[in-house]
């Protein structure tokens, strides 16, 4: 039990210590692509030190919410790191919140970002909040929706059994689970600011979603805000290979199975990453109001998925 | 239409551009842009000058084009304050006279918008720096008035008061947005906070002097700047410079042409979230940027062109780096253009966002580059040709649909046309001299520039006084016309699609705000 509680321990510091790296990661081969040289993936962890040693500004009329909002999101990001199964199953704290509580950690983030968006009264929080729920009310039912497909394959909801069934069972080809993985991609790329409903690196204050949320912030608390946006990235990333690659990820904690679960983890987030860099680099942004016509495809492959799931294999 | 039809007695101007010269009074003020406007000519600017240390009082100017000619009237006001509103025939004419007043205190009579333009508050309203018995070097009041914005209201509307302060490092303009939702219901924009007092500076100048400030008006205009300031002074030195000094202006212009809209084209990607495009173009117009400091001794090609020539010559060896370097660019720029053209997102973010009709274009005299990209076919290389674009038969790029995706067109058009004309200069370089100094200007001369800079007509006004000093000069530049339309063409459109837009027209600051 000591052991269990040390690598959950363990998995939740790796991911927060790792997930800026992965964002650097992200941008860099987006550099690449771009015929950019980058500035490397160490930057996430440099611009958090600048920061984090910088002096906090605060707008006149900020509340306590507003101030709060870095530390609530930071923590659901950092429980979502204890609840998804990143190196091994059937941790300690996994029972405590399954794929749908998964969702409502994040809507909570997500909720308090936009309250304090709107706390200080700029025009541009106010706009940022507002198109954040408009991305955000199409893309959870659409989250949900992917979650059902690999649910009902192995009864259950918990994150755990899900990956248990997927990677130990013997192998079974879902073809379900190929519609859900293109709906879950494309809600990752809604839900995470990134391109093509997002744009991480503009400048451009009108046409920024997130950004014009975190506009207001400085110092501490804009780092734990970008922290926060890279542990939900690489949550993100990390459910998506729970969910659609679980090969590799510890079924028991012993030491060969965690050390491949370790040897693993960084090989498929390279691809995964890469994967994602290419999608943005290839894509443009889509004007606003194509966002809702983009996340209800989502939806409707995830239902797909179901369907197909459900007629194909029967509702066992 | 002909300078007489005008029923004014007019002079023709010495200078490379056909251009007439004459004065007027108050009655024929507005009754002769009536005339001009019924004859399909457009207003290219409106100044004021102060000629009280000739003891006279201030006068108003104006330029029209029409029919391949510049038409100057010039109205001596006498000890009037006030003179005919222009704004009723030529919309553009608003903001041209509210400057004239800010600066000189001449009031255009029944003119509806009296709010101040270029004054923020940094001198009084009472007070009008051009004049010449305002010192040059007058504290100011170090302070800035609050702006009266036209209000809009509403079910649900609500205001976004966008810079001018912004989160990238770009220049400053307020931009007042009223919307529904996210629809933009109006947009006003507010300018004049690069105002540095150009004009005022450029009095303190001699015509030789004078070029250097003039080539830093809109610093990525600057050939065009000196250019159109060279004729101008040329004009009224009654000189013309060497035939290659002419072909290698024109060289310079085509290239700085080409530097700017391979900067847009790249910027209007990434604005679209395609940074692809961005780095690709930047890359190509970096390479341009490195070649001219090599060549011509400046990156962005500043003072090159000086009045009577150029400074700075090219060798057997540099004419083949250009050509070289020219069927490079020729090569990258197709194969980016198919790019662009083929990505379905990027069409769709570009097509039909930010039309301005032909129709609307007309009414407002919309010109230049976005101009052409609403169906106004007028190029000053085609229309108003000075040497050596009279030789070149160069075509205007012209669409009609006047979207984000036309104005993109014209560009990506007007970047293979000067890479034509590049190659033709190349081959027909003549001569050997590069420079005819030009002598002493008469006093109280009148002269005007004009060339198609990248963004559209650049045009210089020049009144001459004693010892080859600048009495007043007054550059205009077609993002006068232009910034107005901008606030046309984003009604309807979402906010969010305004960074597209406006990046799409890519009007000047600087070059505005003087």
């Amino acid at each position: 039990m000591n052991a269990a509680i040390a690598i959950q321990l363990g998995q939740a510091v790796l991911v927060v210590l790792l997930a800026p790296l992965f964002a650097g990661w992200v941008n860099q081969c987006r550099a690449w692509l771009q015929n950019r040289r980058g500035p490397g993936m160490l930057q996430p962890y440099r611009v958090l030190r600048k920061l984090f040693h910088k002096d906090a500004v605060l707008a006149h009329r900020a509340s306590f919410l507003f101030r709060a909002t870095p530390y609530i999101r930071f923590g659901c990001m950092v429980l979502a790191a204890y609840i998804i199964p990143t190196l091994a199953s059937g941790l300690p704290i996994s029972p405590a919140a399954d794929v749908i509580a998964l969702v409502g950690i994040f809507a909570l983030g997500r909720v308090f970002m936009a309250l304090a968006a709107m706390d200080i009264g700029t025009a541009f929080g106010t706009m940022g909040a507002r198109r954040e729920m408009l991305v955000a009310f199409l893309a959870e039912p659409a989250l949900l929706m992917v979650f059902f497909t690999p649910a009902l394959i192995s009864q259950s909801t918990s994150l755990s059994t899900i990956v248990h069934t997927l990677a130990y069972q013997p192998f079974v080809i879902h073809p379900g689970l190929a519609f859900a993985a293109i709906a879950f991609l494309m809600v990752l790329l809604a839900e995470n600011a990134r391109l093509p409903i997002d744009n991480p690196a503009t400048h451009l204050e009108l046409t920024m979603i997130h950004e014009a949320l975190v506009l207001e912030y400085s110092a501490r608390h804009l780092a734990l805000m970008d922290w926060a946006s890279n542990l939900k990235l690489l949550a993100y990333a990390t459910m998506g290979l729970a969910l659609f690659a679980p090969w590799g990820i510890a079924r028991t904690i012993d030491g060969p199975s965690l050390w491949l679960a370790l040897a693993c983890l960084p090989v498929k987030l390279a691809v995964a990453g890469a994967a994602l860099a290419l999608l943005e680099t290839l894509s443009a942004k889509l004007r606003i109001f194509r966002a809702p016509e983009f996340l209800a495809m989502a939806f409707l492959l995830a239902v797909l998925g179901l369907l197909t799931h459900v007629l194909l294999e029967g509702a066992a | 239409m002909n300078p007489e039809t005008l029923t004014i007695g007019l002079n023709p101007l010495p200078g490379a551009i056909p251009a007439w010269h004459g004065e007027t009074y108050a009655l024929k003020w507005d009754q002769t842009a009536q005339r001009v406007r019924g004859h399909g000519g457009f207003l290219v600017s409106v100044w004021g000058s102060d000629d009280s240390d000739r003891g006279q009082g201030c006068a108003m100017h104006v330029a029209y084009a029409a029919s391949g000619a510049l038409a100057c009237l010039s109205l001596p006001l006498g000890q009037h304050r006030t003179y005919p509103d222009l704004s009723p025939v030529y919309p553009a004419a608003v903001r041209m006279q509210r400057a004239v007043k800010d600066l000189l205190g001449l009031q255009a009579s029944g003119s509806r918008d009296t709010r101040p333009w270029l004054r923020h508050g940094a001198w009084a309203a009472g007070e009008a720096p051009l004049r010449k018995d305002y010192a040059i070097d007058g504290a100011g009041t170090r302070r800035s008035e609050p702006y009266a914005f036209v209000p809009v209201s509403g079910d649900g509307v609500h205001e976004i008061p966008v810079g001018p302060v912004h989160a990238g490092t770009i220049e400053p303009g307020h931009f007042r947005f009223h919307a529904v939702g996210e629809r933009i219901l109006r947009l006003e924009a507010r300018l004049g906070y690069t105002h540095k007092g150009v004009e005022k500076l450029l009095e303190t100048c001699t015509l030789d002097s004078g070029a250097r400030l003039a080539g830093r008006i809109s610093g990525d205009s600057t050939v065009a700047y000196t250019w159109a300031y060279s004729m101008a002074v040329e004009g009224v030195s009654r000189i013309e410079p060497p035939a290659r000094a002419i072909w290698l202006r024109a060289l310079l212009l085509e290239r700085e042409r080409i530097a700017n809209h391979l900067g847009d084209l790249g910027a209007l990607g990434n604005d679209a979230g395609f940074a692809f495009g961005l780095t690709q173009f930047s890359l190509l117009k970096e390479d341009m940027l490195r070649v001219n400091e090599s060549l011509f001794g400046h990156r962005y090609l500043m003072d090159v062109v000086i009045p009577g020539g150029v400074r700075g010559d090219l060798r057997a060896g540099d004419i083949d780096r250009l050509r070289r370097e020219a069927d490079t660019l020729g090569r990258a720029i197709a194969a980016l253009r198919a790019i662009y053209d083929e990505h379905a997102g990027l069409q769709d973010r570009f097509i039909k966002a930010g039309i301005v009709t032909p129709g609307l274009a007309l009414t407002l005299g919309l010109w230049g580059l976005a101009g052409r990209a609403s169906g106004m076919a007028w190029d000053a290389r085609v229309d108003l040709p000075c040497r050596p674009y009279d030789e070149l038969s160069v075509r205007a790029a012209v669409r009609r649909n006047g979207d984000v995706a036309a104005r993109v067109n014209v560009r990506f058009d007007e970047v293979f046309e000067s890479l034509r004309i590049t190659r033709l200069l190349l081959d027909g370089l003549p001569g050997t001299a590069i420079c005819t100094p030009p002598g002493q200007a008469p006093d109280r001369a009148f002269g005007v520039g004009m060339v198609e800079g990248w963004r559209g007509p650049v045009f210089i006004a020049l009144h001459t006084g004693a010892a080859n000093r600048i009495h007043r000069l007054h550059p205009h530049d077609p993002s006068w016309q232009n910034w107005p339309v901008l606030e046309h063409a984003v009604m309807g459109n979402i906010v969010p699609d305004f960074p597209l837009i406006n990046k799409s027209f890519n009007l000047a600051y600087s070059g505005h705000d003087l």
